[in-house]
């Protein structure tokens, strides 16, 4: 049986990789899995696989969800998009504000560069066009949080636009064949974070901490491509590798850095699109292809009981496993868009356009950002499929777990034994081993070094790969021993000395005088 | 020595004739004899003194920094001083101290000057009568002068003179005010839709407005960003170039400041104007002028003229939009700017702690005036979705047409242009608030308010007083960043005017002695 971890649907949602199940259903019990007809290939038309609810007959009334996301990825920088505060997770409450981040009447936004760089990396990882001239607006909404009574952000005319996001699922009975999808991304713009509130509903009050008021966001619009939960995810998940290759963000998601807002909507095939509902703060990975599945879910049976879907904003309730209303933002709200006065447009250069004698300092020029995008995830695992002849699928798989292809490399290095043979160990020893304890790479007990020992041992045939198993089992238990250590303790060693290896077998048959008889007479 | 100009007293501090501290003390005296023309919100004395005492250290050892080392200045409160309160004449900032200083008020502590406090204006700057403030309204100082009491004696007698005070205009009335009844040598008034040349005028000062973008208004709280300049309020042209000098260029605070560095000037004291040309606006000959400010601008174009100038008629077609445009643009960035006061961070907060919206509400029609109020409401009115298009983005396609009016004008040749300031002189405070704030705003800008769409330098110089006494005011326009050159033909028609100087001796009866008025020059001009 191979790989049992790797079918798994929460290592599928958590994945660049989606397993997704053509035909049998699984998950809550409605098939709001998607179908693929593994034909759709690279299409970037929306994808719109058919869903049947799960009261109506077989394929009478097939329903296609849309769904289309909206990131939030905190940009990586030291300090803030328009002021010099420090940026830092988990910092004492408003211990990182500037006299602008609390909106003091006079103060005036100043633009990091280093966001404007981060962003235009961002877009060209993401194969978008740069807008060489973007422009920042005024989001009004009051909200304790957001102490200007506006957010900066750029809604006109954004700093990239027109870009792809490529992500894999899997297909077919033994979900094998990886079918690359694309998710078109309408933009990219720069925008900043609120504060946070902290309820203390004891007490019926609210407490603002503005650390995190201002700090650089970039925000991905991606476009209604997906078309359930999985799908999304596999999005996102892929998203957050990017950025984390470009080191534009740390799209933790645990940490905040990473937020997703999910438009969702349900239609008939051939019809129009239904009405849209937004779910918001889908804040955690666990909860992100689960959350838009219940959504979807939640229309189809509204609709197929004759009910209306409104268009609202909608949060996911984690205990209740479902989506509810958020109160808070009933109603329509007008942003009253309004162009930000006090930043000029912001301009940005190529190799061609440069103003001759510009001072480097004050001028961002695209090529030089391009001529250091480092190595993306869809080209790591091109070269993990072509140097060691990985499957493509496993190539995902040593990805999208946080640490393991650095882990991989390492063993690598420090073994003779077969590419494939690193692979299979890792994906289905090792990770096997950490799923069961739900630990993460970094916590491993067992070292890349302690591994590739192994495998040379087993490689060297000095010991069997059922030994080598328990050697393993033993490494995991026993921190601190070397495979060798325990090999020679317990004995495990293969014999490779022809004369005692027949001394042992003479010994046994000498002790065993019957059953050698009985072996006799059968012959 | 408080009559005399910025330059001279600066001379005076130089050759030791006066210190510092007795400079500051004179004008701190003076300041409490001025005490009911409301000039002055915040009189920051120990502050003031203290700075005095610095700069007086300074000048002993021979260090002195420079031309403003030791001068008395005032500063609008609507500036943000570090550690003195800084209210926008306002309910919703009483009380409030900002953190920082506000870059053109470090640039002058930093040149030395002496801080004599912060002046009054209308609340938030909107306003042209310096009337609509939390701290009730600003007096201009010639309702007291004996130019405007002689000519008015007749109508004044028997009534309570008192009730027949004129306003300063405003908003900067009480920047105004301070330069004019010589309680400092220089104050920096906000301008952005002619709040700075506006109470210049009818105060009988220099009131300069200067390109958008040469002067940082970083902690100058916003009225209209895209149209806010920090405005200087001296005695004479002169004055306002040394001022300017330090004030100007790019702030690192400021991403809508000039990059191109930007260096101290002196004037030159033009003597041909021969190569000159002398724009005048026909549209700005409007019914509502008044026939002796019109002649007062007619004389001082011939003047130009009869000087070699050529002086010719030129048109700013979209001049008449200019109003209903500006009431859209400004409303609407006073909605945005006006969202951050909650009561959350900084200012009033209300007592009401019922929900957050509650508090919010209630704090900001506690804080808010009428006027602001009404502001904030028409605003977020056209930034609405579905008034957007109609409203805001009309206003800014007006705006780009008044803005190319100016540029296809100086395109032509023109130099300069030359308009009145205001349609009359000041009015009397009981006849002023016969009319809503909106509708005298809508009024008292209409030569001023188009050059703050351009984003131009433009100057308000004293020509001279009017039948009743009181100073009139007309206004120079120049190119964009050509700041220079406008207050270089302001200095040549101050120079040919002589404007009269205050005479406040009645008013201030014992102190006529700190007033050693050297020029008392003819009223009569030309």
């Amino acid at each position: 049986m191979a790989a049992p971890m790797l079918r798994g649907c929460c290592l599928a949602r958590r994945g660049a990789l989606a397993c997704i199940d053509g035909g049998s259903r699984h998950g809550r019990g409605a098939a709001i899995g998607c179908r693929s007809s593994g034909k759709r290939g690279r299409s970037s038309v929306a994808q719109q696989p058919l869903i049947t609810a799960q009261k109506s007959g077989k394929g009478e009334h097939a329903w296609a969800a849309v769904v289309g996301l909206e990131i939030h990825a905190q940009i990586s920088s030291n300090s803030k998009l328009f002021s010099g505060s420090q940026v830092q997770f988990a910092a004492p409450p408003n211990s990182l504000v500037s006299f602008f981040d609390a909106s003091l009447p006079g103060t005036l936004p100043v633009l990091n560069r280093r966001c404007v760089e981060a962003a235009v990396m961002t877009g060209l990882a993401l194969k978008c066009h740069i807008n060489k001239k973007s422009l920042f607006d005024r989001k009004h909404y009051f909200y304790a949080d957001l102490p200007a009574g506006y957010q900066i952000t750029q809604q006109r005319l954004p700093i990239a636009v027109n870009g792809s996001l490529e992500y894999s699922v899997c297909v077919g009975k033994k979900r094998s064949q990886v079918i690359t999808r694309t998710a078109r991304i309408k933009q990219i713009q720069l925008e900043q974070d609120s504060g946070k509130s902290l309820h203390d509903e004891l007490r019926s009050q609210t407490l603002i901490d503005l650390n995190r008021a201002g700090v650089g966001l970039l925000e991905v619009v991606l476009e209604p491509d997906m078309s359930c939960g999985e799908e999304a995810a596999t999005a996102v998940r892929e998203l957050q590798l990017i950025l984390q290759a470009l080191g534009t963000s740390q799209a933790n998601m645990a940490e905040g850095q990473l937020r997703v807002d999910a438009n969702i909507s349900v239609h008939h095939p051939g019809e129009p699109l239904g009405v849209r509902t937004e779910v918001k703060n889908l804040n955690s990975a666990r909860f992100l292809a689960r959350a838009i599945d219940s959504e979807i879910e939640r229309q189809i049976n509204e609709l197929e009981n004759g009910r209306e879907i409104l268009n609202e904003t909608r949060s996911f309730d984690c205990k209740l496993g479902c989506t509810i209303p958020m109160r808070d933002k009933e109603g329509k709200q007008d942003y009253r868009f309004m162009p930000e006065p006090n930043l000029p447009p912001l301009l940005l250069y190529d190799t061609a356009s440069l103003p001759p004698g510009a001072d480097p300092q004050q001028v961002i020029n695209i090529d030089r950002i391009r001529e250091q995008l480092p190595e993306l995830p869809s080209e790591t695992r091109e070269q993990l499929v072509q140097q060691y002849g990985m499957l493509p699928e496993h190539s995902f798989t040593i990805l999208n777990e946080v640490g393991l292809l650095e882990f991989f490399q390492n063993v690598i290095k420090e073994t003779r034994a077969e590419p494939k043979k690193v692979t299979s160990w890792i994906l289905n020893n090792f990770l096997g081993f950490l799923k069961q304890q739900n630990l993460a790479v970094n916590e491993s007990p067992v070292t890349p070094s302690a591994l590739a020992e192994l495998l040379n041992l087993l490689d060297r045939k000095a010991i069997s790969s059922s030994a080598a198993k328990q050697v393993f089992e033993e490494l995991w238990r026993s921190k601190g021993k070397t495979p060798s250590q325990i090999v020679s303790e317990k004995q495990l060693e293969l014999m490779q000395d022809g004369e005692a290896l027949n001394q042992v077998c003479l010994a046994v048959m000498e002790e065993h005088p019957q059953v050698l008889l009985r072996k006799r007479q059968c012959r | 020595m408080l009559g005399r100009t910025l330059r001279e007293v600066s001379a005076a501090l130089k050759q030791g004739q006066i210190t510092p501290t007795e400079l500051c003390q004179k004008c701190l005296s003076l300041i409490k004899k001025t005490k009911f023309l409301n000039a002055y919100i915040t009189v920051s004395e120990e502050v003031a003194l203290k700075q005095a005492e610095e700069s007086e250290k300074r000048y002993k050892k021979g260090h002195s920094l420079g031309d403003l080392d030791g001068i008395p200045i005032a500063v609008k409160d609507n500036f943000s001083t570090s550690g003195i309160e800084t209210t926008c004449a306002s309910n919703m900032l009483k009380g409030y101290v900002p953190p920082y200083n506000a870059t053109v008020v470090q640039k002058l502590l930093d040149q030395g000057a002496v801080l004599m406090g912060k002046t009054n204006l209308d609340e938030f700057a909107m306003g042209s009568g310096s009337t609509d403030g939390v701290f009730g309204p600003v007096k201009n100082p010639w309702s007291y002068s004996k130019q405007y009491r002689e000519k008015t004696k007749h109508k004044a007698h028997g009534e309570n003179e008192d009730s027949n005070w004129l306003i300063t205009g405003g908003s900067s009335g009480g920047s105004a005010a301070a330069v004019a009844t010589f309680t400092c040598f220089a104050a920096l008034g906000s301008d952005t839709g002619g709040s700075t040349r506006n109470p210049a005028a009818h105060c009988g000062v220099v009131g300069f407005k200067p390109s958008y973008g040469l002067v940082s208004r970083h902690g100058l709280i916003p009225l209209v960003n895209s149209m806010d300049v920090p405005g200087i309020l001296t005695r004479c042209v002169d004055d306002a170039a040394i001022v300017l000098g330090m004030l100007a260029g790019h702030d690192p605070k400021d991403s809508t400041t000039v990059q191109d560095p930007v260096k101290p000037f002196t004037l030159p004291s033009l003597t041909d104007v021969s190569k000159l040309c002398i724009g005048i606006p026909k549209e700005y000959l409007t019914p509502e002028l008044s026939s002796e400010v019109q002649s007062l601008w007619s004389k001082a174009a011939n003047l130009f003229e009869s000087e070699g100038a050529k002086v010719i008629e030129v048109s700013l077609p979209h001049t008449s939009y200019s109003i209903v445009c500006y009431h859209v643009l400004c409303t609407s960035e006073v909605a945005s700017n006006m969202a951050r006061f909650d009561g959350l961070e900084y200012g009033h907060r209300c007592d009401i702690d019922v929900s957050t919206e509650a508090m919010y509400a209630a704090t900001r029609r506690e804080g808010f005036n009428d006027v602001v109020r009404g502001r904030i409401l028409s605003g977020n009115f056209f930034l609405l979705k579905e008034n957007y298009e109609n409203y805001f983005i009309k206003a800014q396609k007006v705006r780009r047409l008044i803005a190319n009016d100016f540029v296809n004008v100086f395109n032509s040749g023109v130099d300069v242009l030359l308009t009145p300031t205001t349609l009359r002189e000041a009015v009397p405070y009981q006849e002023f608030i016969k009319e809503d704030n909106r509708t005298r705003s809508a009024q008292d800008d209409i030569f001023t308010q188009a050059v703050n769409m351009a984003g131009l330098p433009a100057v308000s110089v004293p020509v001279a007083l009017s039948n009743q006494g009181l100073p009139v005011g007309l206004q120079f326009i120049g190119r964009a960043f050509h700041d220079q050159q406008l207050l270089t033909v302001a200095k040549w028609f101050e120079k040919q005017v002589q404007f009269p100087v205050t005479q406040l001796q009645e008013l201030m009866d014992d102190c006529s002695s700190v007033f050693e008025i050297e020029k008392l020059a003819s009223v009569n001009f030309c």
